[in-house]
């Protein structure tokens, strides 16, 4: 009795550690465990019985290649939709913190979480500006843009269902401010004009947003005459000049944000000090890359949340495949393994066979799933709901950590799914096995 | 009255890749009603595949061959199924009974075939495990029973449709000689009380005593036309 | 029927084998419940029974662009219009922007147009009486703790108040139910009177978020909508007006194509279960050869054989299916009880019967190659163990 229970409790332990282990260990630390393993194989005396019994596990695969690959596709439909889904918060978190920087500010009024729910007065957009943290121009002038956003209802090219876009209106400086921003086709919009330039991602996912078409905004037809790549949350925006937006949507002469470069990242602490200082002033500033990333927070959490749900049920269900197979295996192979076991190999090393087979095929399932979900989802354009009410465009990305995890989660269910078949091979009777047909 | 089983020059061959087998050699063969026939031979004489071809499990490549005045070397699968269904019950050396089943519910396995309602299935059942003298089993798994004990639920099931005709392959070759006799009487009280014919194919001389009649195969052709046994003489 | 024993036990011939593949079904129509769930709530926002007789109007600019108060009269006007009510988005925030909820201003008579949020007589007499009165659902009230009486504080994201407080304090007099159990996520809003917001915020002057009006025929919808537009046509505030549902539905469908990305994970998910499942029964059929063998020398014919095979995988397909749509029913519960307002809608009907069919029609497929191989094996050679 007490000794079927530290059975079980030793089994179960036997399972739990390795994967959380394994969840624990970076990607250097995987292969260290994998090349201590191959070394185990080639120098010890056990080593080498397990991976002889490894051996001739493997040469038997063909004979039960159906079982096996149920091992393999399950696996990798786990990993592809893991890693799929994760791409996806990954994509749209990298686009929204790439979007801001460490040495530019960002001033919103007092309360507003957003730009679209913020308003700044032309006094407080002069005092902002005139800050001695703001750095100035080769013209001594300061590198502040006062900013207007809103959002626009124009149909995307793939529904036709009108979303949002969001109209940027920058000042002058804009060009100073943002230097990664590139026009790639067209030219910039002229101050003054109803002109505008359009995102990349915006001109992929809504309609009439070609060079030369016009627009319609509030009332008022709008021309765009060239086309950006800001590599990062920008893309998703149509940039005009300020105070054409502020006479097309009647804002007088108030704005959204100011956004200013400081003298340098350091400065940012004395810039909101003196700011807070200033009674003339309720507004809040932070670091454009502390704008942004709050904006992906929320959305990307939940995608990861969700991603990672829907992975343990699917792994669950793949779990139960692996053990299935791996227990069939382990049936069919009875004789063999028990061969193994009349002739003198000890228990450790079928163990340590079965699990290797089982590790070696959901790798494959692993790999397998990794590379669709790369294949297919890389690069991959979606667009949602951003903080503004307006879309913004960001690509999956498939990157090397997630390939890792992908990974990680297919050695767990592979060390799960091998771990009690081979515990069954090893204590099955030999004389019991040797019968079996 | 013309016999139960009527076979004319009846053949069999099998293809083998490019090769063909002939396992039965034209053979004739009168089974009368009540009969008790034992088949003996030598392995690949083709004595279970003549008991297949007059089950019906299988049909021959030449000849004829009429059951209670029905032709059945022609009929298709279904009609074969159909035809076994109602006319045979079979008995085999390793009982192949269905091991999740009850010994009640592997009886009563043959009646889900005919239009009795449930009640009248399970009293059946009853009936045939009792005939066989093992009502007090018939909850129990195959796996529960001894190999004699599986036999006889193997013969309940094979006369519980009470068929015209009762085909045995090897019935004792798996068995003890305690079991066998037990099963061996069985079949020769079916076969004198209830007037069951039987067709059994053994290898064991001592299994074909209980027979009435013996008949030798040996490379697909019958060798001694009607060897009585004791039994008939008396 | 009589034959369900025999497909049962069957089943059951290898427990662990069985239990296991029942699991991974399970799994898998666990994930479809909780995922159609989400689908469900994205395709059927705003489809309730009132819904079809409701137009909402907002300006065609963009549904952050707010309207004209003098607008009400004249839509009231307009013949097959009922009632006109409307709101505007406030976008205050209690204590922490975490704890986001829809908050309100709306129209004197906006609980008489959305009957379905149910307030007592008192209730409502307290809020048209309470000038900083404001009304909340129950779920929400359950959420924070609040009861009638209370204070309760929104810090303003859009509208300070004149002389830059930014601080709006509200006096809770009621608080709404919703009878259908499927739109429980519509008790996670507040509202308060539009008029005392108009008088407070510093940017005000008679401006409203957009207009809600209720039509006697809903067959008139098209009609009324293009009269309602047509009154602002050619003005700096033209509107665009639509019924409740198409005005939600456009809403949600900018977050994300719910649609292909829960397709996607569904074909994923399903493919695999169906290689998982038909290896199951693939090796089932395989080692049960000499026992289909013995059924057919009884006399069961190749149909049924082919028959029973199909429904032991069918039933395997149900019994998994089932327990994991069942289990995606309590769980959608559970989180939906625990959370609130989550997009999900119950495991309804409608779920239920395209989770059976698939798991029908799964069972059948997995359950064809291995059944057509029972079904067509020669007794003769099955017997002899070929």
């Amino acid at each position: 009795m007490w000794r079927k229970i530290g059975y079980v409790l030793s089994l179960i332990v036997a399972a739990v550690v390795p994967v959380i282990v394994l969840v624990l260990l970076p990607a250097w630390g995987i292969l260290a465990a994998v090349a201590l393993l191959i070394a185990w194989l080639a120098l010890t005396r056990t080593g080498r019985q397990a991976w002889s019994a490894t051996a001739l596990a493997i040469t038997t695969i063909p004979q039960r290649i159906g079982s096996s690959c149920v091992v393999v596709i399950g696996i990798a439909g786990v990993v592809g939709v893991l890693v799929a889904l994760l791409a996806m918060a990954e994509g749209f978190r990298a686009t929204l913190q790439q979007t801001g920087s460490d040495d530019t500010a960002i001033a919103l009024r007092a309360g507003s979480q957003t730009e679209i729910n913020s308003v700044l007065d032309h006094g407080s957009v002069v005092v902002l500006s005139q800050e001695p943290q703001v750095k100035r121009d080769a013209q001594n002038r300061p590198i502040a843009s006062p900013e207007i956003v809103v959002a626009a209802a124009i149909p995307k090219k793939a529904s036709g269902i009108t979303a949002n876009v969001e109209i940027r209106g920058v000042g002058e400086q804009a060009w100073e401010l943002y230097p990664r921003l590139r026009i790639i086709a067209g030219r910039r919009f002229r101050p003054g004009l109803r002109e505008l330039i359009v995102g990349k991602g915006a001109a992929r996912e809504f309609a009439h947003t070609g060079i030369g078409s016009s627009l319609d905004l509030n009332g008022q037809p709008w021309t765009v005459v060239g086309e950006f790549d800001s590599g990062d949350s920008h893309n998703s925006e149509l940039w005009a000049d300020t105070a054409a937006v502020a006479t097309t949507y009647q804002r007088g002469n108030s704005v959204s944000s100011v956004t200013v470069r400081l003298e340098s990242a350091r400065s940012f602490d004395a810039f909101k000090a003196t700011i807070a200082s200033d009674p003339r002033l309720k507004v809040e500033v932070q670091t454009t890359r502390k704008y942004f990333n709050a904006q992906s927070e929320g959305l990307a959490k939940i995608i990861r949340v969700l991603g990672t749900a829907v992975a343990v049920i699917m792994g669950i269900g793949a779990l139960f495949g692996a053990l299935n197979t791996m227990y069939a295996a382990v049936a069919t192979r009875a004789r063999e393994i028990a061969t193994l076991r009349a002739i003198g190999f000890r228990g450790a090393p079928v163990v340590v066979s079965v699990l290797i087979e089982t590790l070696l095929l959901a790798v494959g399932g692993g790999v397998i799933g990794a590379a669709i979900a790369w294949l297919l989802f890389d690069n991959y354009t979606a667009s949602t709901l951003g903080a503004n009410f307006s879309q913004v465009v960001f690509e999956f990305r498939v990157t090397p950590a997630l390939l890792a995890t992908g990974l990680k989660w297919a050695l767990a269910i592979g060390f799960l799914g091998g771990l009690f078949p081979a515990v069954r091979a090893a204590r099955m009777p030999v004389t019991e096995g040797l019968r079996e047909l | 009255m013309s016999p139960l089983v009527e076979i004319r020059n009846l053949s069999k061959i099998y293809t083998r890749g490019r090769q063909k087998i002939e396992v039965l050699h034209h053979v004739d063969l009168d089974i009368p009603q009540g009969d008790f026939l034992a088949l003996m031979g030598p392995s690949g004489s083709g004595k279970t595949t003549l008991l297949n071809l007059i089950g019906g499990l299988d049909s021959p490549t030449e000849g004829t061959l009429a059951v209670a005045g029905k032709r059945i070397d022609r009929l298709g699968q279904s009609e074969l199924a159909r035809w076994r269904a109602s006319n045979v019950g079979f008995v085999f050396q390793f009982y192949n009974l269905l091991p999740m089943l009850s010994a009640a519910r592997n009886v009563e396995l043959p009646l889900l075939l005919t239009k009795l309602a449930a009640a009248r299935r399970r009293s059946h059942a009853a009936v045939a495990l009792e005939l066989v003298g093992l009502p007090d089993r018939a909850a129990h798994k195959p796996g529960e029973l001894s190999g004699g004990q599986q036999q006889r639920v193997a013969i309940a099931r094979a006369i519980v449709s009470d068929p015209t005709l009762l085909v045995c392959d090897e019935p004792t070759g798996d068995l003890d000689r305690q079991s066998a006799v037990e099963v061996l009487t069985l079949l020769q009280r079916l076969n004198r009380e209830h007037g069951k014919t039987i067709v059994m194919v053994t290898h064991d001389p001592k299994a074909a005593e209980y027979a009435t009649h013996t008949l030798h195969l040996d490379k697909g052709t019958l060798v001694e036309a009607a060897a009585m046994t004791e039994a008939a003489a008396s | 029927m009589k034959y369900l024993h025999l497909v049962w036990s069957a089943l059951f011939r290898r427990k662990t084998r069985t239990v296991f593949t029942l699991l991974s079904v399970m799994a898998a129509f666990l994930l479809f419940g909780l995922l159609n769930s989400v689908r469900a709530a994205f395709a059927n926002a705003g489809q309730s029974v009132a819904g079809a007789s409701r137009l909402i109007t907002i300006s065609k600019v963009s549904f952050m662009v707010s309207l004209p108060k003098s607008l009400e009269m004249r839509i009231q006007a307009l013949p097959g219009v009922a009632a006109v009510s409307y709101a505007n988005w406030f976008g205050g925030i209690y204590q922490d922007p975490k704890n986001f909820f829809a908050n309100e201003a709306v129209a004197p008579n906006f609980f008489d147009v959305y009957s379905e949020l149910k307030l007592s007589a008192a209730e409502l007499r307290a809020f048209a009486a309470t000038r900083t009165g404001a009304v909340v659902g129950a779920s929400l009230a359950q959420k924070f703790h609040w009861k009638i009486g209370d204070q309760i504080p929104l810090q303003a994201t859009i509208f300070p108040q004149k002389g830059g407080g930014n601080t709006w304090t509200f006096n809770l007099v009621g608080i709404y139910h919703v009878a259908n159990p499927s739109e429980k996520g519509r008790e996670n809003a507040m509202f308060f009177h539009w008029k005392y917001f108009d008088e407070a915020t510093q940017f005000g002057g008679g401006n409203v978020g957009w207009y809600i009006e209720k039509i006697a025929q809903p067959k008139a919808a098209d009609r009324i909508a293009q009269a309602i537009d047509a009154i602002s046509a050619n003005s700096d505030h033209e509107t665009k007006t639509q019924s409740e549902d198409a005005f939600q539905a456009s809403f949600v469908s900018q977050f994300a194509d719910i649609g292909l990305i829960v397709g996607s994970i569904m074909g994923a998910v399903f493919f695999t279960l169906v290689l998982l499942t038909g290896n199951t029964m693939a090796q089932a059929v395989r080692e049960r050869i000499p026992e289909l063998a013995i059924l057919k020398t009884i006399g069961f014919s190749n149909r049924s054989v082919l028959a029973l095979v199909l429904a032991e995988s069918a039933l395997l397909l149900v019994l998994g299916g089932a327990a994991g749509l069942g289990l995606a029913e309590l769980a959608v519960s559970v989180i939906r009880a625990r959370l609130g307002a989550i997009p999900m809608l119950p495991v309804g009907l409608g779920s239920w019967l395209q989770g059976l069919a698939l798991m029908v029609l799964i069972g059948l497929l997995v359950g064809a190659l291995p059944a057509r191989r029972g079904m067509t094996l020669r007794i003769v050679d099955a017997l002899a163990g070929r």
